[in-house]
Order: C-alpha cells, then structure tokens, then sequence
C-alpha cells in the first residue's frame, strides 16, 4: 500500500517542514517514504510544495502525478493540485486563506481555518502544524503518536516553540475531529 | 543503528566525512549547495577542510593539490560547475590522481534550468576535459545509494589512482529518504608515500616525488596513456556494477535505465506486471566501466524484440547501448529532458507502442 | 680555506634548458639557496607553472606539483589546507599569474594563503613563443603587438604587486630583480623573507622579479638588461609594497 501528500503554499508558510515531519513519523513507524521538494528561486513568498510518499515497499517512482492526498494552505496550491487529487483521498483547505472549495465530489474535503487558528495560539507561523495535525487525523496516515513524538523531535532543542507547536497539534486534530 | 532522514545533499556531505574523507573544497550551485552549507558546519567539528573556493575551477585545482599531497579530498557541483572543473579533471586524470567528483546534475545545455537531468551523460562518461582519459562513474538511484557509493568511491579511486565521478541530480540531492551510514565501507586510505608530494620528510625520503601530467616525449606520453588504458580495462574487468530487474522474466522488451529515471522505471515495470506484461531492466550502477555483457546478455535473451534506452535527456546512454547490444535487436530511445522526470504512466505507454513498432521484429533468436 | 661558492644542495646537476642571458636559472638559484638555508628541503613542495619553468622540478630537488595554466595558487591553497606543516611555493610567469590565473592569485592573497609566490615579470609571454602579456610595456613589439602594445586597444600593463597590495588581508608583497648583481642580493633576502613570513605562520608571500627575456625580446642580453632598467624598472618600481607588519588591520 502506497499513499502520497502534496504539502503547499506560500515560501515561509513551513511547507517543507510539515512535509519532512510527517516523513519522520512514518520512517519511525517502519515505512518505506520518500520527500521530494519543489526547489529554485522562490525560496520565500513563491509557491513551495513538497510531496511525502508513504509505502509498505520499498518506493520506486518518487515522482507522483496524482497523489492520494492534498494540504492546501493558499489558493494558488488548492487551484494548482486539487484537480491532480486520487478519489477519496483527503484535501485539506485552509479556509483562513482560501475562500474557493476543491470543485471535486469524490475527495475528502476537510475545511480548517488553519491560519486562523495559529492567530489565536499567538504565532502564525505554527499553521503548519495545525494543518499537519488535522491531516493527519483526518487521513491517519500515520499514527497520531508517532507524529507527536517526530514533532516533539523536531522541536525539542528550540525553546518555546516546543510548547507552542504542541498546541498547535492538539488544537490541528481537535478541528479535524471537529470537522463535520 | 536505526535509520535517519536525510536529504540526498546533506547524505552525501555526511557519507564522505564517514569516509574518512576530511578535505572538501567547493563552490555554491543549484542544486547541491547544500552539501556545501551541511559541511561548512561539519567539518569543523571533525578537524576537517572546508574551503568556498573563488570558482569551480579553482576548486578543481584545490582538490588536485589536496589530493596530490596525499590527502583525501573531494567536491560537488552540479552541470555547469562540472563543466568549469573540466579542465582540473583531466589534469587530475593525466597526473593519477585519486580524487573524487559529485555531480548534482541539472538541466542544461549552458544555463539550462535547475531540476534534475541527466543531460551530463556523455560529458561524465566520455571525457568532458581533453585528452584521452576516464572517469568511472557511478550513478546513484536513491539517497541510500548515494551514500554507499560516496563511501565506496574513495577506495576506488585510490584503488585505480584515477578519478571517480558519483553522477546524481537534483531529485538525488534534494530528496530526504530514510538512510544508514554502513560501517563497512568505512576505510583507511592506502599508503600514498610512493607518488604524493608529501613532502620528503613525511615519507623519510630524499628522493622528491612529481605530481605531473607532462609528457613532451610522444613516445613516454603514449606510454603514459596506455598505462591509463590499462587501468581502464581492468575498471572493466573487476569494478563493473549493474542491477538486473525482472530479468528472469519472458520479457518482449528490455528497458536500461539509470539514475533517478530507474526507479521510475521500476515503477513502471511493476505496474505492467499487474497488467500481464513483462518487461525487464538492466539498471547500471557504474556507467563507466559500463555494463556491456549484461545489456548484450538480456538483450540476446530469447524473445526480447527491441531494447530500449530511458534517460532524462535526449538520448545519450541510447549509443552505448547501442554498442553493447550490437545489432541483436533494435535499440529505440525514450526519454524527458529539463527537468520534467518522467512517470510509470507515460513509460508503460512508451514501452506500449515501442513494441507495436517494433511488432515484426524477431528479436535475438532469429 | 674554507669554500667559499657552491652549487646549492638542493640544486641538482641538470643543465638548465634555458635561453642564453634568460633570468630563470638565476631566480631558480636564489630560491634553492633559501631553501638549502632555512633547512627546509624535505617539507617544501613547489608548484611548477605551465610556461618556460614548467621544468623546474629537474632542477630544484624537492616534491613538485605541475600546475595547469595559472591554476597554482588553488593547488597551493589545496596543500596547504591539508598540510599546513608543508612549505608550498609557486613559481609562475606574467602570462600564468596576471592573465589567466589573476583570479586564482587575487583570491588567495586575499584569503591569506600561507605560501609563497615566485612571481617572474619579464613583459612576454615566453614558452608559446613571444605573445603580448598583460605586463607587456606601452609600444613594445610582440608577435601578437607587432606595431607594440597599443594601450587604447589593450591598456596599460598591469601591476602586479601593487594590484594585490590594495588587498586588506595582511600579507609581504615586494618587486625586485636580478638584472644586475647590485639588486640580486636584495631580491635573494626578499625571497628569504617570503619563506620566513609563510614558515611562521603569519601571512600570503609575492616576490615579483622584474626579468628578461632577450629571446623573446629580440635583443642581446646585454641590450636586454639595458631595456629592462630603463622602460621596465621606471613603471615597475622596486621595493616592499606591502609587509604584514604594515598593515594596520581592522
């Protein structure tokens, strides 16, 4: 069993990071994965994605052209990549930034207003997370405490953040148990 | 050990220093910069060199005099930085050096783009400096491949005194996969004292040893090359390194495949497979010395109709594939180049109709 | 009675190749006796040019490293980053050093590189045959100047130790020449000083030595030296352009 997500948005939203944390918790979990970014020039404010491909096997093509899920955290992302989406996979949109919807009846569409959400938890910058978090729960593509722990990880050694992103992650799955 | 996720660049910045390689001299290029950023930290800490050089030329040299005083010492760069190190490369080559290239190789000719190619093939495997020289190059499928074949390549090339070149891309450098550092192919370099410029005293010698690669003599120069074409025949015989792919199947069609195109391929294979059709792959590890008796093998295998060539670039590999199968079936290539890789979609499609064409061909046992 | 005139140890019984009246041999001598007096001879490694001393290492006997054109300095810094404990020195023309490897010169002078630099300026490139070089005087003639070095077209001629000397980083960068007795024991202290600077540790070292070339010159070697004092030496001055102790840092 393979799954794929596509993590977009905005350069400096945390794309990248969310994607190499989910990857994490899958290699703990004993899966076969494989990251692969978008790389170039728009290293802040263009558009960067990155795919996590997940597999029982070990992965051959990296290069996927429908993956099962989406986390769209701008509309650029959500117009570019849910039309690409597997039936019945999960596509996240973050509602804070996004007003538009998937145009798709066969995916699993799950509304979060992500940004809003790492407002209220006082930094915007753990968006990231929240929508990891929701994805996660919504998709369980890995196990919820295997993300905890990759999170915990990647956080560990900066300080406050590490508080703060775990809020983030419990405030990310409380919306997507929320959700519907 | 438990595994770690890395990033290609990082991976193979980490692989070297476990090497036991611990002199890295380069100059910033997309898409590998990140090795340069991972070893301005690391190398510091294990009593290492990092030096940014002025230029990819200067680093060439830098590795040269680095190497040539009997150090272990390599670089990265990517497509058109390999092209200005061309020149210390076949100096480097001509004086028997054992240093040791990565190219992270990106779209080109000139400028070109940034995403991962594999347009790099004939300038890698054929020369790219002047003079009648050879690197062997080895071509990674992955992060964990990267890493062997990093920590393999010092070895080698202190095993044949001649350059070694890992060929990746940009997929291969920027890609973060689960991987180990395998303590076995940590190794302790040779003694260098018969040919370094070490200095007299290191060695406790006074006979002063010449790094060169002057042979104003046409005769001693012929000689010369000749001796490299003898370690090139023996990289033939003892260093070639491929991997066979569903090759003990009734497959009407034979794909060669290297690199980051490979795994596609395998994809691809797998797919076909589900659908009742075979196809095999031989997948070369080494492009040079290349995997000439296993393509002719597979390729004269009854029933294999056509062979075909799949490479990120307009069809390089395509002629030495051509050579190895010589004539025991038609050689087709397919192929993306500029940075678009590929998917298992559109080569089960290519393989489809590239056996329609090829429908009235008999293959090897006529 | 003690000897008082010998080969230098280090030195070996190889006739030269060089051109009658040519400076190389000379300058070959000075560095060899600054080796053979500072006892070096078993960690020093030379950088042989590409050009008329490409052949250095027959006859100075210590470990040599050949050079691409211009491209010694990076080999240098190459050995000396590994190898701090060596003594590295290169050798190296107008053509190599000014032209084609300026940016190799630059950079590790400006890095600070701990070796030293035997610069030779003698206005033409000599082993291809006589072509212009960058340090190739106003109006003289060369087989790629025949009607002399119009600067309008190509510029004046380029500087070689004061250019580097604006560079920040500390460093001894001095011109001198062997012309004439008068001014080679100046030129052999000056290499001796280069030697010493690099072997404690403290900086870059450049000796420019203005040359000649009657060959490529088509003079005598006495016209040659006569032309060398009189145009070369009146643009090229001689003297310490730079010393680390001069410098008086940030």
């Amino acid at each position: 069993m393979q799954n794929e997500a596509i993590f977009a948005g905005f350069g400096g939203q945390g794309i990248l990071l969310s994607g190499k944390i989910l990857a994490q918790a899958a290699m703990v979990q004993g899966l076969e994965v494989a990251w692969v970014p978008s790389y170039g020039p728009e290293m802040r404010g263009g558009t960067a994605y990155c795919m996590v491909v997940i597999s029982d096997r070990p992965i051959g093509s990296p290069i996927i052209k429908n993956p099962r899920h989406l986390v769209a955290m701008n509309l650029p992302s959500l117009e570019k990549f849910a039309p690409l989406v597997k039936p019945r996979g999960v596509v996240l949109i973050n509602s804070s930034l996004i007003s538009i919807r998937a145009g798709r009846n066969d995916v699993d569409e799950m509304v979060i207003p992500v940004t809003d959400i790492a407002k209220d938890l006082g930094n915007v910058k753990v968006a990231n997370i929240v929508a990891l978090a929701a994805f996660v729960a919504r998709s369980r593509i890995v196990d919820f405490d295997l993300l905890r722990e990759a999170v915990t990880g990647e956080f560990a050694r900066k300080g406050n953040l590490l508080a703060l992103n775990m809020e983030a992650l419990d405030r990310g799955k409380d919306a997507a148990l929320r959700f519907r | 050990m438990g595994k770690i996720l890395m990033k290609g660049n990082e991976a193979i910045g980490e692989a070297a220093v476990r090497a036991g390689c611990l002199s890295y001299f380069a100059y910033p290029i997309t898409p590998q910069s990140e090795v340069s950023e991972y070893l301005a930290r690391r190398m510091p800490e294990v009593g290492g060199v990092f030096l940014q050089g002025e230029s990819e030329v200067a680093v060439s040299y830098m590795i040269f005099g680095a190497v040539g005083c009997g150090a272990r010492a390599f670089t990265t760069s990517s497509s058109p930085g390999i092209s200005l190190m061309s020149e210390g490369i076949s100096y480097i080559a001509g004086a028997e050096l054992p240093a040791v290239f990565i190219n992270i190789q990106r779209g080109g000719p000139g400028l070109g783009g940034i995403l991962p190619s594999q347009g790099d093939y004939f300038q890698s495997t054929k020369g790219g400096g002047h003079g009648d020289y050879h690197l062997m190059v080895m071509a990674p499928a992955g992060v964990q491949e990267a890493v062997e074949m990093v920590m393999m390549a010092f070895p080698l090339a202190e095993k044949y005194r001649n350059p070694v070149m890992i060929l990746g891309d940009g997929l291969i450098g920027q890609m973060m996969e689960p991987i180990t550092f395998p303590d076995h192919l940590r190794t302790e370099p040779p003694n260098k004292d018969e040919w370094a410029s070490n200095g007299m005293d290191t060695r406790k010698s006074s006979k002063p040893n010449l790094v060169k690669s002057l042979f104003l003599d046409p005769k001693e120069l012929n000689a010369h090359n000749l001796l490299l074409k003898a370690k090139y025949e023996r990289m033939k015989k003892e260093d070639v390194r491929y991997e066979p792919y569903n090759i003990d199947s009734d497959y009407q069609i034979l794909i060669v495949s290297y690199g980051t195109m490979s795994r596609v391929c395998k994809t691809a294979i797998d797919n076909m497979k589900e659908d009742g059709m075979e196809v095999g792959m031989i997948r070369p590890q080494t492009l040079f010395p290349f995997p000439e008796a296993a393509i002719h093998d597979a390729a004269s295998k009854a029933g294999c109709r056509v062979v075909v060539s799949i490479e990120m670039s307009v069809g390089q590999m395509v002629e030495d594939v051509e050579r190895c199968v010589r004539g025991k079936c038609p050689v087709e290539w397919y192929g993306k180049c500029g940075g678009e890789v590929p998917t298992p979609e559109e080569i089960a499609g290519a393989v489809r109709s590239l056996l329609e064409k090829n429908a009235g061909s008999f293959g090897a046992k006529y | 009675m003690g000897r008082i005139f010998r080969k230098p140890e280090v030195m070996t019984d190889e006739p030269t190749h060089y051109c009658p009246g040519c400076t190389h041999g000379l300058i070959h001598r000075l560095v060899a006796e600054v080796i053979d007096e500072l006892g070096i001879r078993g960690r020093t490694v030379g950088i042989a040019p590409v050009g008329c001393a490409v052949f250095i290492y027959n006859y100075i006997s210590v470990d040599f490293q050949e050079s691409a054109h211009g491209r010694a300095p990076a080999m240098a810094t190459g050995i000396k980053r590994v190898r701090p404990d060596l003594i590295v020195f290169t050798y190296q023309g107008d053509g190599d050093l000014a032209s084609i490897g300026i940016a190799e010169i630059i950079h590790a002078a400006n890095r600070g590189e701990k070796f030293t630099t035997i610069f030779v300026n003698n206005a033409v490139y000599g082993m291809t045959g006589g072509q212009m070089a960058p340090t190739t005087m106003p109006g003289q003639r060369t087989t790629t100047s025949p009607f002399g070095r119009k600067v309008e077209e190509v510029g004046m001629p380029i500087k070689i130790a004061e250019l580097l000397s604006t560079i920040e980083t500390p460093g001894y960068i001095t011109r001198q020449t062997v012309i004439k007795p008068k001014y080679i024991v100046q030129a052999k202290k000056a290499i001796k000083k280069a030697f010493k600077y690099q072997m404690e540790g403290r900086c870059f070292s450049l000796v420019e030595v203005v040359s000649i070339c009657p060959t490529n010159w088509g003079l005598t070697p006495v016209e040659a030296v006569k032309w060398a004092e009189e145009t070369m030496l009146s643009y090229y001055k001689l003297g310490d352009c730079k010393t680390p102790d001069s410098h008086k840092g940030v």
